[in-house]
């Protein structure tokens, strides 16, 4: 077992885990913070999106102990204390970029980082930051003017 | 899917890297994670013990040295893209950095880590051979340094003996450079990579997806230097070449996706 200690959505953790276990499963599974996906489970389809310090990653691909000493942020993260969605949460929402819904947490992680990176992305520079998150609805349209929104928001 | 299992070792320094490395004959490195995970957890590779050596921050680093650009093998991919420094005098590695993967996979992968997995697909690969870029490797035994067109040995293996790590890869400063891939879809490995740029003076040819390791295009190079066209030299972009066949592409596909992606690179150039 190896110990970590990191930070999830502002609360600290000390956990003793198996070497491979993956970030995703501590999340979901000691955690109980089933928000974060797990879809192709091979790198490619970005569900399981969250931010480690700050920045997307795909947690199916990254061990728990590399995770050490982190500030881990999921979708249940992003909302402020008394429930009010974040205005990438809210900009999916008014702008129906979800169908069922399955990929759209590691959409919107995606869709934070991004705008961090780039406040305000062109729509061909969405599109490409977008790569690494697969959505099988063929929700895409719908996502770009989401993402347009929240940069117009501020996000 | 899930890893068999392993022990962790955390790496403190990169002589703890080396110490760690020489304890145990199926010990691995783990940088960034981007490539190993994936085949971890396809059981690929079951190494008996992996040392992270992701936490050495004083191997992310990029620093200009005369001619020459200094990169810290642990440079995140993201940060190479960023990087001014590197835009200004290899633009070459900025713009290739940027085909790599998806934002995801290049906020965790590294550039030495990239280029120690040796993809025969890699974009990076490609880059290093044509830049003639110098890997710097530390092992028990002290420091070396492999020249890029000497590094990659075989599909998934490099030059690096056993208990050693790379450290810095250095590359020249250049003014001209394209990288140019063609892929089936977004975030697909290279169908068939091109990198073109002029080094000294000379024009060097590195082509990803074209062999069982990255491949200079020697004779699309000497074509050049005796004068071809852009057009003429790089109809030889396949000479010498054993492209692969696979679900992406045949060989004869390779072959002319080559010939097209050379030209275009060096009508670009």
């Amino acid at each position: 077992m190896t110990s970590v200690a990191l930070t999830v959505n502002g609360t600290p953790h000390e956990v003793d885990v198996e070497p491979r276990q993956l970030l995703v499963y501590l999340l979901r599974e000691t955690l109980g913070l089933k928000g974060t996906n797990v879809g192709c489970d091979t790198s490619s389809c970005g569900a399981c999106t969250v931010l480690v310090d700050g920045e997307s990653v795909k947690s199916c691909t990254l061990l728990t102990a590399q995770a050490d000493g982190s500030e881990v942020t999921t979708i249940e993260g992003l909302a402020s204390a008394d429930d009010e969605l974040h205005p990438v949460q809210q900009a999916f929402h008014e702008q129906h970029a979800l169908q069922c819904g399955y990929c759209t947490p590691g959409f919107v992680m995606a869709t934070v980082s991004l705008l961090q990176e780039n406040p305000n992305p062109s729509e061909r520079e969405i599109r490409q930051a977008l790569e690494g998150n697969l959505c099988r609805c063929t929700g895409y349209h719908n996502i770009v003017r989401a993402v347009e929104a929240a940069a117009r928001a501020g996000a | 899917m899930i890893p068999a299992a392993f022990s962790y070792e955390r790496a403190g320094s990169v002589e703890e890297a080396i110490e760690l490395l020489s304890r145990d004959e199926d010990a691995k490195l783990l940088a960034g994670g981007q490539s190993l995970i994936p085949t971890l957890k396809l059981r690929i590779a079951r190494p008996g013990v992996l040392v992270d050596i992701g936490g050495l921050d004083d191997l992310r680093y990029v620093r200009e040295d005369g001619d020459w650009i200094a990169i810290g093998a642990l440079t995140r991919h993201a940060a190479i893209v960023r990087d001014a420094v590197l835009e200004r005098r290899c633009a070459l590695l900025t713009h290739a950095t940027e085909l790599v993967g998806d934002p995801q996979i290049r906020h965790r992968g590294t550039f030495g880590g990239s280029l120690a997995h040796a993809d025969p697909a890699s974009d990076l690969g490609a880059v290093a051979v044509a830049l003639d870029a110098q890997l710097v490797a530390r092992g028990p035994n002290g420091e070396r340094t492999i020249p890029a067109t000497e590094f990659f040995t075989g599909p998934f293996t490099n030059a690096l003996a056993a208990h050693e790590l790379l450290t810095e890869i250095r590359v020249p400063a250049v003014e001209r450079g394209v990288y140019l891939k063609y892929q089936r879809s977004a975030r697909d490995w290279a169908t068939v990579g091109v990198a073109v740029a002029d080094v000294g003076g000379r024009v060097h040819v590195g082509l990803a997806s074209m062999g069982g390791t990255p491949l200079r295009a020697a004779a699309v190079e000497e074509a050049l230097a005796g004068g071809a066209s852009a057009a003429d030299a790089a109809e030889r972009a396949a000479e010498g070449t054993e492209p692969p066949a696979d679900i992406s592409a045949s060989s004869d596909y390779r072959a002319h996706l080559a010939r097209v992606l050379v030209r275009r690179a060096l009508e670009q150039l």
